[in-house]
């Protein structure tokens, strides 16, 4: 985490006949051997960078660096980094030794170093023992393994992934997942990922870049994305989030307070530095709410205790449920009218029970869990 | 009581229902007893083909004997496997052409280049007779340049198909394969030849058959476009029926089916009849 393998600098790129920008004015760094992740829903632009990092694609404006080198003139061929696509674009008519030791081949690398390298890079991949076979003897995640080795078998200074999970189903997704940190820390290779999966990304990124319209709307690590989202737009998309309007009403280097007509009084524990009667928004996630039956009012006030009195309350009613298992999700209506989504762990095998339809319930949440936002 | 014991047709069980099996039977009959029947009576020792008299070989005897014949046959396979090679080059080239590039007029572009297959077959070879006529083309000239117009010709009708084979199978071609192959450092040449040759192959295999066998078989062209010193086996063997359908010729059309049947196999057994079910 040293230094930027990857410098882009107002990168803008427009289709010719599209009113708007694919990808506009981004500049990010990318440092050496981490795992970096570009997030965001589909025509945000991620997949546009990460082929423009590539040279699949030509920058309208801007510049790319990769290790202090200007990418402008440098082909797809000449430069020092890898993809793997979204369809693996494993060679059907080359068996997986030929499909893996391809760039080495065209690289003049040959003989008994060729086939060291192409040993080495499938059983980084644990795929050995399978290379004599054609990619249509293999399945989905064997062939993306294929895909995996046939690029880091070139040791790139840069590894691109193009949503490299999609194409598998949940479990070996998620052990994919997995299998991808690992992989990186092995190699030391910094990975670039392109993906629209929240999930995904939170597990596998050291940083993620989350973009909207061709924008970067932050760029922060995992846990600072989810918990201290920059705007609604990153609140909304990465997790899931109560969001609602207010008027900002207190405001101080150790607490403040807004005022939101469909949640009521909102207080915290920090300051939130924005002019006095602004409109902001304030953003809850569904598992920083506890839900509680009525009557115990004792209860609430006790936990309720780092707020004043009526603060960082809701009373409503269960308008809908989805039990997932390991959570049940509560769809409550509040006195107000506002809905507002509770989400609640079944601790016990019978804690699914305790809430139903039609149920009166109270909330509350700690005064450091609600995020202020100022757009 | 195996009657009562009998699976009930399923719905999509065509090969189990009646019908369809007479259907099918039809259809084969129709399709190959003639072809069948020719063969039968090359060997029949006879110079009427009515009836069966005895087998024999004099006819094909005969038909290596008939100078003009064997003439003829040679004409046909040169024709033939010059129109193929050059039609597989054209034809790749306009098949890529089609599928890798967008550009000005390219339905207009695709729309002529088909009209040879859907123009019908005599007027293109009026069309050719006089376009031959026009430009003065030489006769008289030594082998195989005497071909030359009708090999042309063939050529004009042929590469079409096999761009349009080409262009298909093009189609079902993942772009990112291509995108990869440079990613790993081929250059565009590397990647034609390790990529997209490979996958083109069984388009290519498909297109060369088909011109193999239009031009071999072209009767109506080639009659307009062949010079007085020239003759192809079609047109010879045309020439021959006028007079009587002889064993002689049943014996040089079973020679012409033989051939094309092992050449289609030979083809097939190359590329594993699969390559070429694909482009289909």
């Amino acid at each position: 985490m040293a230094e930027p393998i990857i410098q882009i600098r107002n990168i803008t790129k427009r289709y010719p006949g599209s009113p708007v920008a694919a990808v506009d004015d981004v500049s990010l760094d990318i440092m050496a051997g981490e795992f970096f992740v570009l997030l965001g829903p589909s025509g945000c632009g991620k997949t546009t960078l990460l082929r423009m990092i590539a040279g699949f694609e030509i920058p309208t404006s801007g510049t790319i660096l990769i290790d202090g080198q200007d990418m402008a003139a440098v082909p797809p061929n000449k430069r020092p980094v890898n993809m793997v696509f979204q369809s693996y674009a494993v060679f059907p008519h080359m068996s997986v030794e030929q499909n893996v030791g391809y760039g080495l081949k065209i690289a003049g690398v040959r003989g008994d170093e060729a086939l060291a390298r192409v040993r080495e890079a499938l059983e980084l991949v644990k795929l050995d023992g399978l290379g004599s076979r054609k990619p249509d003897q293999l399945s989905g995640g064997q062939r993306q393994r294929v895909a995996l080795a046939r690029s880091l078998v070139m040791r790139p200074k840069v590894l691109l992934l193009d949503e490299p999970l999609s194409a598998l189903d949940a479990k070996l997704r998620a052990q994919m997942q997995f299998e991808l940190s690992d992989l990186q820390d092995q190699v030391g290779i910094t990975f670039v990922t392109v993906t629209h999966d929240q999930d995904e990304a939170l597990s596998m990124a050291g940083r993620i870049a989350v973009m909207n319209k061709g924008e970067v709307a932050q760029l922060a690590s995992p846990s600072d994305l989810y918990e201290f989202p920059a705007n609604r737009f990153v609140a909304d998309f990465v997790g899931s989030v109560n969001l609602f309007e207010g008027k900002l009403t207190l405001d101080e280097p150790d607490r403040a307070a807004i005022d939101c007509p469909g949640l009521g009084k909102v207080y915290l524990n920090h300051g939130v530095t924005g002019p006095h009667g602004a409109d902001v928004w304030v953003a809850l996630r569904p598992e920083k709410i506890y839900l509680h039956v009525p009557g115990e009012g004792k209860a609430i006030r006790a936990a309720a205790q780092d707020a004043p009195d009526e603060h960082n309350l809701a009373r409503g009613t269960i308008k809908g449920m989805s039990y997932l298992g390991d959570i049940t999700l509560y769809d409550i209506k509040l006195d107000s009218g506002a809905m507002i989504r509770v989400s609640r762990p079944n601790l016990s095998r019978h804690d699914q029970e305790d809430f139903t339809w039609d149920d009166r319930v109270s909330m509350h949440w700690r005064a450091d869990s609600p995020v202020v936002l100022l757009s | 009581m195996a009657l009562f014991n009998r699976q009930p047709i399923a719905p999509l069980e065509y090969t189990r229902k009646l019908w369809m099996r007479s259907w099918l039977g039809a259809t084969l009959l129709f399709l190959y007893a003639p072809l069948i029947l020719l063969m039968v009576f090359s060997f029949n020792d006879s110079k009427r083909n009515v009836v069966w008299k005895g087998f024999t070989f004099k006819y094909y005897e005969k038909a290596f004997a008939n100078e003009s014949l064997v003439e003829a046959m040679v004409n046909s396979l040169t024709i033939a496997l010059l129109a193929t090679v050059f039609s597989v080059i054209l034809g790749a080239l306009a098949g890529v052409m089609l599928w890798r590039f967008r550009f000005p007029m390219k339905s207009a572009v695709e729309g002529v280049m088909s009209l040879p297959i859907i123009v019908p077959e005599i007027c293109l070879g009026v069309a050719m007779l006089i376009f031959f006529a026009r430009m003065d083309w030489p006769t008289g000239l030594p082998w195989p340049l005497n071909l030359s117009a009708i090999t042309i010709a063939h050529i004009t009708f042929c590469f079409p198909f096999v761009a349009m084979v080409v262009r298909s199978r093009m189609a079902s071609f993942n772009r990112e394969q291509e995108e990869a192959a440079k990613d790993l450092g081929a250059s565009e040449w590397q990647t034609f030849r390790d990529i997209l040759l490979p996958h083109m192959r069984p388009g290519l295999i498909a297109g060369a058959l088909l011109s193999f066998t239009l031009s071999l078989d072209d009767f109506v062209i080639t009659f307009f476009t062949s010079g007085p010193d020239t003759i192809t086996f079609p047109v010879k063997v045309y020439s021959m029926v006028r007079f009587s359908v002889t064993p002689e010729v049943n014996a040089a059309s079973t020679i012409l089916i033989i051939l094309t049947i092992v050449l289609t196999a030979v083809a097939l057994k190359l590329q594993g009849v699969k390559g070429i079910a694909e482009t289909h």
